[in-house]
């Protein structure tokens, strides 16, 4: 069930180029389904919106969660000025994430680009206490953006690109695709949306899930703000990334 | 002991505070968070003859003090309205208001005769008023004669009393608020958003797909205040008064100014327990101003 509370902050710190990890404290993480779905925060009590931001990770039975976010704008630059001991409103945890439950994979890939790579690292962790294989790759724009190596790596293979090729392989995610062919047999994304779509492409025929960012009003699904398209032929017509996602099978929605 | 209830046509109301339409969906989602029977009344998410996929995202923005929108009406259709998402509303012991929009006067005749049929709806909003939508919506709320017109074809087809919603993107709110009661009209409800843009600097775009989204928040209230403040002197409907909305002090603004209920939009989207919130805290905020009854307040700033 979704609930708002004040979550006290119990950490904060800076770790790449505008990337910060927060840690928050509350009743709420007793309520996280599954990796992938968000928090909903009201950072400044004078916003008229709250911002969508995914766990990446959380610990419920000390009712932690972590989030990892990039300064953006307005809202991120005030959140990323808040210390420890500040309270943050928070509403969640939003959303279905990966169906991990009800997922047969045995050897996963998991793509993320940027600030796209959060939700997935808490994924990561659950798909390996199940016994599944995790490989990761992780692209960012050059190497001061780059974090979460280190951690992916103690739960597998962790490949890295950038875009200027500061740090790891030159280029985009996509590039190295090829290269894995037949290590995977199911495929878990978060990123941009050219990302998302051309890492679709690539890797079409597996069985693939993917975590979608549009702007969001209420983040409940009730205001219509946040709809993507289902294909032609699809009942309803289209899914609310709050409600129904953010994460989709691949196929389920129009990139 | 304070009396909250009042009766306006087609609703008797437990209390003045009901959610906006299309700020509430069709209430399951909120029904999380509360008993939606604790609710004045509930405004449902626009119907319109056919279903309707409305605008390209991004459909929000986030402005000073408010937000635009333009979702244009997304809507599975009158009659899935219908069996879907109306059985699960009679569940609860609070009055449901349809909002009723349409591109043609043959569209919101159908709508209204439709909706109007089902036990669930006690009144309708005609919302010819929406910002979003290239065609029908706001024409006919900017126009005297067309809002007559349709206002008066509603109300021939409709089996409930008819609030119609005012836009307030024209230079005279007085007028249309007198053609629409000489049409007919059991109510009104005002103000729907006002239109407006904000561009991305750095694509040097606007930011709504759609362009222009509606403006809501409180950075309109002042705007709402003032129309309801002059519509009361001139028209003797009762008005549902909405548009900023945050606390009961804001409440209370609006029932002076001559509201005799208020609908809180974009409020839900900040704080999903808004309207409960309000509720809860409203007895004692009209104590506080010396009013034990909601209709003693209705209009206070008039006499
Ligand atoms: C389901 C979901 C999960 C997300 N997870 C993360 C995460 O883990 N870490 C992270 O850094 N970011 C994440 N984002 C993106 C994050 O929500 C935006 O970066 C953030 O809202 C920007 O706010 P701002 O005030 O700094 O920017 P501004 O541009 O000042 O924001 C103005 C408005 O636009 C909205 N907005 C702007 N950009 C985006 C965007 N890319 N996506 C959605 N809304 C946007 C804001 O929420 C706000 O309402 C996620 C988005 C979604 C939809
Ligand atoms: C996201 C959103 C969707 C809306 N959809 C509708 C609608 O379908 N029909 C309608 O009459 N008004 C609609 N409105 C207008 C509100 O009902 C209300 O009149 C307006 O937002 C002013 O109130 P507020 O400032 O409390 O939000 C919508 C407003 C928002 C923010
Ligand atoms: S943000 Fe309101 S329905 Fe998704």
């Amino acid at each position: 069930m979704m609930i708002r509370e004040e979550m006290e902050i119990i950490s904060h710190e800076r770790i790449a180029e505008d990337t910060y990890r927060m840690v928050l404290l509350g009743d709420l993480p007793a309520e996280i389904k599954q990796p992938g779905q968000f928090v909903h925060i009201l950072i400044d009590q004078s916003d008229s919106l709250r911002r969508p931001i995914s766990i990446a990770d959380a610990d419920p039975a000390k009712g932690t969660l972590t989030i990892l976010y990039k300064i953006l704008g307005k809202g991120t630059a005030a959140l990323s000025k808040m210390q420890s001991g500040d309270h943050l409103d928070v509403l969640g945890p939003g959303g279905n994430g990966f169906l991990i439950d009800s997922i047969s994979a045995e050897r996963a890939l998991l793509v993320g680009g940027g600030i796209g790579v959060p939700p997935l690292y808490y994924l990561a962790r659950q798909l390996k206490e199940k016994g599944i294989e995790v490989t990761t790759v992780l692209g960012f724009q050059h190497e001061a953006s780059v974090f979460f190596e280190e951690e992916f790596r103690e739960l597998g293979e962790v490949f890295v690109t950038t875009n200027d090729g500061s740090y790891g392989n030159k280029g985009f995610v996509t590039d190295i695709l090829p290269d894995l062919d037949g290590r995977f047999d199911t495929y878990f994304s978060c990123g941009p949306a050219v990302m998302l779509k051309a890492v679709s492409e690539k890797l079409d025929g597996y069985e693939g899930y993917l975590s979608i960012e549009e702007r969001l009003g209420c983040g409940v699904g009730a205001c219509f703000a946040c709809v993507v398209q289902a294909p032609e032929g699809d009942a309803k017509g289209y899914r609310k990334i709050c409600h129904d996602g953010p994460v989709f099978r691949t196929g389920e929605v129009i990139l | 002991m304070t009396k909250l209830n009042l009766s306006l046509p087609g609703l008797d109301l437990k209390n003045p505070i009901m959610p906006a339409s299309g700020c509430f969906g069709f209430g399951k989602e909120f029904s999380e968070f509360y008993d939606l029977s604790e609710l004045g009344a509930i405004i449902i998410k626009a119907a319109t003859g056919e279903t309707r996929y409305g605008n390209p995202t991004p459909r929000v923005a986030e402005t000073s003090a408010g937000m635009l929108n333009a979702i244009g009406l997304q809507n599975p259709g009158v009659d899935r309205i219908i069996s879907d998402e109306l059985p699960y509303l009679s569940n609860y012991d609070t009055p449901v208001i349809a909002n009723v929009a349409g591109s043609t006067v043959e569209e919101y005749v159908e709508v209204a005769e439709k909706i109007s049929q089902s036990s669930t709806i006690k009144a309708l909003e005609l919302n010819i008023s929406c910002p979003n939508v290239k065609e029908g919506g706001v024409q006919f709320g900017t126009d005297a004669a067309l809002a007559a017109e349709v206002t008066r074809q509603v109300k021939q087809a409709s089996e409930v009393p008819v609030y119609v919603k005012l836009s307030p993107n024209v230079t005279d709110i007085v007028g249309m608020a007198k053609a629409v009661e000489k049409a007919g009209a059991d109510g009104l409800s005002m103000i729907n958003t006002l239109t407006g843009m904000r561009l991305d600097l750095q694509r040097r775009k606007p930011i709504i797909a759609n362009q222009t989204g509606g403006l809501s928040g409180p950075a309109i209230k002042p705007i709402a205040i003032r129309m309801i403040y002059q519509v009361y002197q001139e028209v003797d409907l009762p008005i549902i008064g909405m548009g900023g909305i945050e606390t009961v002090d804001d409440i209370i603004e609006f029932l002076f100014a001559g509201a005799s209920a208020v609908a809180v939009g974009s409020a839900n989207f900040k704080n999903p327990f808004i309207c409960k919130e309000l509720i809860d805290q409203f007895p004692e905020a009209m104590e506080r101003y010396g009013f034990d009854q909601v209709e003693e307040m209705i209009g206070g700033a008039h006499r």
